[in-house]
C-alpha cells in the first residue's frame, strides 16, 4: 500500500548511510477467510441471508485486530445499510470518517462508517471507497438521521460528496473555504518559530523519520 | 428612540444588533414591526452557549419554529496535526479537544494506538488502574462544570461556586500526579507517563470523603427545588427512539431509561473488576440529565476508592509496557523545576551507555512504528462515547486520527430538542447536553 524509502523518508539530501535505496513496503491488511471468529460470523451468515445480493454488494470483508469491515459497493450502500438497520440491528451509526490514500489509484477516498448494535452488543464497520476524480456516496442520513453533521464534516474535509444529503453544506470551515484540508495533498501551513540564531521550520517541513 | 446598537435596512430587512441590557427597547421596536417572524442569531460569543456555538433560531413570538447551529469556530486542526507527530506527540494534541475531560481523550487516542500495536494485553495492571482513578476523578470535574454552569445559566449562582469548589480539589490531585491541571497528556501509549506520587492515595482517600459530603450542598440547594424543576421538568425533550437514531449518548440516552454505559456494556482498562451502577432516569428531559449527572458522582466516588485498594496492594508495580521500543519516555523524575528526565537516566545515557544514548535520542526524535491498519475504540467519556478512529500506514506518525466525539453527535440533537418550545428553555437544552466547543470542533 504504501512505500517507504531511504533512511529517513526524505530524497535529495547527500544520505552517505548507504541505506538510501531501502525501499520498505507496508500492506494494508487483506481479506479474510471464514472462520472469522468472535459473532462476526453471525453477522456475516445474518447478514447474507437478510441480503440475497451480499455478493455483489460486499467487496471483501476483512477481520483484523478483533473488528470486521465490510467493504461495500457505493451503489449498494443504502440497501445494506437498510437492512443492517433493520434486519441485523444496528440501530445507531456513530458517524462517518474519511481516509484520503492517494496511492490507492481509483479508491483514493474512502469513507468509514462504525456501526453499533445496542441489541446484541455488537459493532461492525462499513468502508466505501470511491474514486478522487468521482467523489460520490449515496448519503445514509435517511437510514441513521445522526449522520447529518457527520456525513457535513467528511464533505468538508475530504471532498467526498454525499449524494441525498439535505443539505451538504461545510461545518467546521468557513463556507467560502478553499480546499479540502484533511487530504493528504493539503498541506498543514505554519511558520518557522524564530530563535536568537536558529530557525525551527514549520511542522510539515521538518525532517520525517519515516 | 432607539437607544440599542444599532438597525439597519439589508435586501434581508432589517437587521438589530443587540449587546445585552437593552432588551426592552430592542423588543418594543419589534413589536411595532409588520414583520412576525423574527431569526435571531445567538451567540457566537454568548456566556450561556460553552464557548463559541452560535444559534441560529427562527421564532414566531416566543415559540422557536426552526433552530440550527452554527460551529466550527474552534476549529483547530487537532486532528491533521497529529499527521505530523509521533504516535507519542498526538497524545498532547488530543488532550486539548475536549478541555473539560483531557484524560478521557487520551486514554481513547492510548487505547487505540495499543490495539494498532497489538499490545493491549501487555499495559500493567497498574497503569490500567490509574487510568481508570484519574479518569473517575476527571468524571467528576467534567461533571461539576456541566451542573454548576448549568445552574448559572438558568440563574442559579449558588451552585455553580459549589461546583467549582469541589472541582479545584480534584484539579490539584491532577497537578499533583501530573505536574499540570489541565491537558496533562499523562496517559501515554502503553501505560502512563509517569507513576503516582507516593501520598496521593491517602490524599485522594482524604478527597473522596470531603467530595461526598460536599456534594450534599449541592443536591440540598437543586434536587425538588421548585423554580429549579420549573426550569427544567419536561424541558429539552428527546425520547429513546430521537437519540438512537441521533447517535445521541451518555447522560441524554440514558435520561430515557436506557442504560447504556460502555464501562457495563463493552469494558475497558479493567472496569468489569469494579462494582458500581448505571444510573438512569425516565424523564427524557433537563431535569433527568441533571439528576444522573448528580448521581454519577457518587459511582465515580465508589470507582476510585476502589481503585484506591488496588493501588494500594499493586505498590512499586510498573506503569508502562516492559518494551523499551514503545516505552517513550525513557524515563521520567519530578525534579524541582517539574517535569523532566530523571538525572540518573541523564547520567546513564550521557556518561556510560552510548547505546542507551542512541536509544534515547531515536525514541524521542522518530518515534515506534505501529503496524498497518485501522481501529475503532470507544470509550464513555462525561458526554457519551468517545471514539477513536486510527489508521496507520505502519509509520512513526498516524495516517488518519478522528475522533468520534459525544459533544459534536449530541449538538446535532439541539434542533429536536428545543423547536416548538420557547426561547428561554433553549438555554438549559443546551447546558443538558453539556457540549463542549473544543470537542465539537477539534
Amino acid at each position: 500500500m504504501s512505500e517507504d524509502k531511504g533512511m529517513f523518508g526524505v530524497s535529495g539530501t547527500g544520505d552517505t548511510s548507504g541505506y538510501g535505496g531501502l525501499v520498505r513496503q507496508q500492506a494494508n491488511p487483506g481479506s479474510s477467510q471464514r472462520p472469522y471468529g468472535s459473532y462476526f460470523d453471525d453477522v456475516a451468515d445474518e447478514l447474507e441471508r437478510a441480503y440475497p445480493e451480499f455478493n455483489d454488494a460486499i467487496e471483501k470483508v476483512i477481520v483484523d485486530r478483533g473488528e470486521l469491515t465490510l467493504h461495500v459497493k457505493r451503489e449498494k450502500l443504502v440497501e445494506v445499510a437498510l437492512v443492517l438497520r433493520d434486519k441485523l440491528l444496528f440501530e445507531v451509526c456513530l458517524g462517518v470518517s474519511g481516509v484520503h490514500y492517494p496511492e490507492d489509484q481509483g479508491r483514493e477516498l474512502h469513507a468509514v462508517y462504525a456501526l453499533l448494535s445496542m441489541t446484541h452488543n455488537r459493532r461492525i464497520r462499513l468502508e466505501v471507497s470511491v474514486p478522487d476524480s468521482d467523489p460520490h456516496i449515496p448519503s445514509v442520513v435517511e437510514v441513521w438521521a445522526g449522520n447529518n453533521w457527520h456525513e457535513r464534516e467528511t464533505y468538508d474535509m475530504f471532498g467526498i460528496i454525499f449524494d441525498g444529503h439535505p443539505a451538504l453544506t461545510r461545518i467546521l470551515m468557513p463556507d467560502d473555504w478553499p480546499g479540502h484540508p484533511q487530504r493528504k495533498d493539503y498541506p498543514l501551513g505554519g511558520i518557522p518559530v524564530e530563535y536568537i540564531g536558529a530557525t525551527v521550520p514549520a511542522p510539515d517541513e521538518r525532517r520525517s523519520y519515516r | 428612540m432607539s437607544t440599542f446598537a444599532s438597525s439597519r435596512e439589508t435586501t434581508e430587512g432589517r437587521i438589530y444588533s443587540v449587546t445585552g441590557g437593552d432588551w426592552d427597547e430592542v423588543a418594543r421596536e419589534i413589536g411595532s414591526a409588520k414583520e412576525e417572524r423574527v431569526i435571531v442569531n445567538m451567540g457566537p460569543q454568548h456566556p450561556s452557549t460553552h464557548g463559541v456555538l452560535r444559534l441560529m433560531l427562527e421564532l414566531e413570538g416566543e415559540t422557536i419554529t426552526e433552530l440550527r447551529c452554527g460551529i466550527g469556530y474552534l476549529h483547530t486542526g487537532i486532528e491533521k496535526n497529529t499527521e505530523f507527530r509521533t504516535w507519542t506527540q498526538g497524545v498532547t494534541f488530543v488532550t486539548r479537544m475536549d478541555y473539560l475531560s483531557p484524560l478521557f481523550n487520551e486514554t481513547a487516542y492510548c487505547l487505540a494506538v495499543e490495539k494498532l500495536l497489538n499490545i493491549t494485553d501487555q499495559v500493567p495492571e497498574r497503569a490500567s488502574v490509574i487510568r481508570v482513578l484519574m479518569m473517575e476523578l476527571n468524571r467528576i470535574s467534567s461533571h461539576m462544570v456541566a451542573l454548576g454552569t448549568g445552574a448559572l445559566e438558568l440563574g442559579a449562582m449558588a451552585p455553580m461556586f459549589f461546583a467549582f469548589r469541589e472541582r479545584e480539589k480534584v484539579l490539584d490531585i491532577f497537578e499533583m500526579v501530573s505536574g499540570l491541571r489541565m491537558n496533562m497528556a499523562y496517559v501515554r501509549p502503553g501505560g502512563v507517563a509517569q507513576d503516582l506520587p507516593s501520598d496521593t492515595v491517602p490524599k485522594i482517600r482524604e478527597l473522596v470523603k470531603e467530595l461526598r459530603k460536599n456534594f450534599k450542598d449541592n443536591e440540598k440547594l437543586l434536587v425538588g427545588n421548585t423554580i429549579w424543576m420549573k426550569r427544567t421538568k419536561d424541558v429539552g425533550y428527546l425520547d429513546l427512539a430521537g437519540c438512537i437514531t441521533l447517535g445521541v449518548t451518555g447522560p441524554v440516552l440514558r435520561a430515557t431509561g436506557m442504560p447504556w454505559d460502555l464501562r457495563k456494556t463493552q469494558p475497558y482498562c479493567g472496569y468489569e473488576d469494579y462494582k458500581f451502577d448505571v444510573v438512569t432516569a425516565d424523564t427524557c428531559d433537563v431535569y433527568g440529565r441533571f439528576l444522573i449527572r448528580m448521581q454519577e458522582l457518587e459511582q465515580s466516588l465508589r470507582i476510585i476508592e476502589q481503585a484506591c485498594d488496588k493501588l494500594e496492594k499493586l505498590e512499586g508495580a510498573p506503569v508502562m509496557v516492559a518494551d523499551k521500543k514503545i516505552a517513550w519516555p525513557a524515563q521520567l523524575a519530578l525534579g524541582g523545576d517539574g517535569l523532566g528526565n530523571s538525572l540518573e537516566h541523564i547520567r546513564q545515557i550521557m556518561g556510560t551507555s552510548m547505546e542507551a544514548l542512541i536509544h534515547h535520542f531515536k525514541i524521542v526524535t522518530e518515534g515506534f512504528r505501529v503496524p498497518a491498519g485501522q481501529v475503532y475504540v470507544p470509550i464513555e467519556s462525561p458526554r457519551g462515547e468517545l471514539g477513536a478512529h486510527l489508521v496507520s500506514d505502519g509509520g512513526t506518525r498516524p495516517y488518519r486520527v478522528h475522533f468520534r466525539t459525544p459533544s459534536f453527535s449530541n449538538l446535532q440533537a439541539t434542533s429536536a430538542m428545543c423547536e416548538g418550545s420557547l426561547i428561554a428553555d433553549i438555554v438549559g437544552a443546551v447546558a443538558s447536553i453539556d457540549p463542549v466547543m473544543g470537542d465539537v470542533d477539534r
